[in-house]
């Protein structure tokens, strides 16, 4: 399956993702991404049974840190799909880069550019 | 153990906002179970405040540590060569550890980043509720094993007062009356006959009325 995706996302694997906790997401924002999506099996197929809501919430909980801090919780977003949906894979990654170009670069990153050319 | 909610992060970021070296300390006992105030507590808040203050343009130096306890002289110990490189210290642990640590580095703002809520047991994930309110003088023998001092909203000593019905608390439907309980509770144990004598006035000196507490052992002193 050859399928076309943004190439400016990089994947990091995990077990399942339940394995996945809020600080490993606001480490990433920390280190200058610009957005974060999850992607877990289909609910009710979690081979680990509840790994992926657990992730949900995990997910829920930093956009409400990113929220608050004014990063933005829009930049995180969790998915569901079944191991065999490679188009769908692409799909999602397609959605998340359109939306994380409306919302512009992670504010984080652009404060310390800002920091680092004035220096 | 002691149960504490986590501050809200606004609040926090009002308090520390004009430090420019914090300490965020954990404590890896309550607080740790009731998820409030460990090292994982600790890594998302600092990872968190740091992301804030960077991008109001106020960068901070914002460390974390995280140690066995911060009611004891022992671990707070650990910090003492690294207390003077920060400005203020946030602590994550319950009102005992905050002051405990402020009391030992003196001249070192101590900030809490959480609310001490009450004595409770973890009755699921993600749920606590109150057990003890630690009156110094435990009457458990009698009522049953339940507390009427903790879960009674008005501390009955012979209940249930005229607001019980159904089983429940007048104040709040959800909440169970703490009386029906040990009535019930007295049922199961065949121990009924103990509801009967009538329960003398609590002497409240060894509570929080008799002003601030304290225990000595003479027997356990070095
Ligand atoms: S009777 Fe006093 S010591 Fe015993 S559980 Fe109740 S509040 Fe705690
Ligand atoms: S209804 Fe029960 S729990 Fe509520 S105040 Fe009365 S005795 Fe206490």
């Amino acid at each position: 399956m050859r399928l076309k995706c943004p190439a400016n996302f990089r994947i990091v694997r995990l077990p399942c993702t339940g394995k996945i906790d809020v600080i490993h997401i606001l480490r990433a924002f920390e280190k200058g991404a610009d957005g974060v999506y999850v992607v877990g099996c289909m609910e009710g197929d979690c081979h680990f049974k509840s790994g992926n809501f657990r992730a949900r919430k995990r997910v829920e909980q930093a956009a409400k840190i990113l929220d608050k801090i004014g990063v933005g919780g829009e930049r995180v977003k969790m998915f569901n799909l079944s191991s065999g949906e490679g188009p769908l894979f692409a799909q999602y990654s397609i959605e998340m880069d359109k939306k994380i170009k409306e919302l512009g670069p992670n504010p984080v990153k652009v404060a310390l550019q800002a920091k680092k050319k004035a220096a | 153990m002691i149960i504490a909610s986590k501050k809200p992060i606004e609040e926090i970021i009002q308090e520390v906002k004009d430090y420019k070296r914090l300490l965020i300390l954990g404590c890896n006992e309550c607080v740790t179970v009731c998820e409030a105030g460990g090292k994982k507590e600790v890594e998302v808040l600092a990872s968190a405040l740091r992301m804030h203050f960077i991008k109001e343009g106020n960068e901070k130096k914002i460390d974390e540590k995280t140690l066995e306890r911060q009611c004891d002289h022992e671990y707070l110990e650990e910090i003492r060569g690294i207390v003077d490189n920060y400005d203020a210290i946030l602590s994550l642990a319950c009102g005992v550890g905050v002051q405990f640590t402020a009391e030992k580095y003196h001249s070192t703002p101590l900030i809490p980043g959480v609310n001490t809520c009450f004595l409770g047991a973890n009755e699921q994930r993600g749920m606590w509720t109150e057990r003890c309110q630690a009156c110094g003088s435990c009457i458990l023998a009698r009522t049953g094993g339940i507390c009427p001092i903790s879960r009674c909203a008005k501390r009955v000593m012979n209940g249930p007062c005229g607001g019980s019905s159904k089983g429940k608390c007048e104040i709040n439907k959800e909440l169970d009356c703490a009386w029906q309980l040990i009535v019930d509770r007295l049922r199961d144990l065949g121990r009924l006959d103990d509801y009967e004598i009538v329960a003398p006035i609590k002497d409240w000196s060894t509570e929080r009325a008799g002003g601030p507490r304290k225990v000595v052992r003479e027997d356990v002193q070095v």
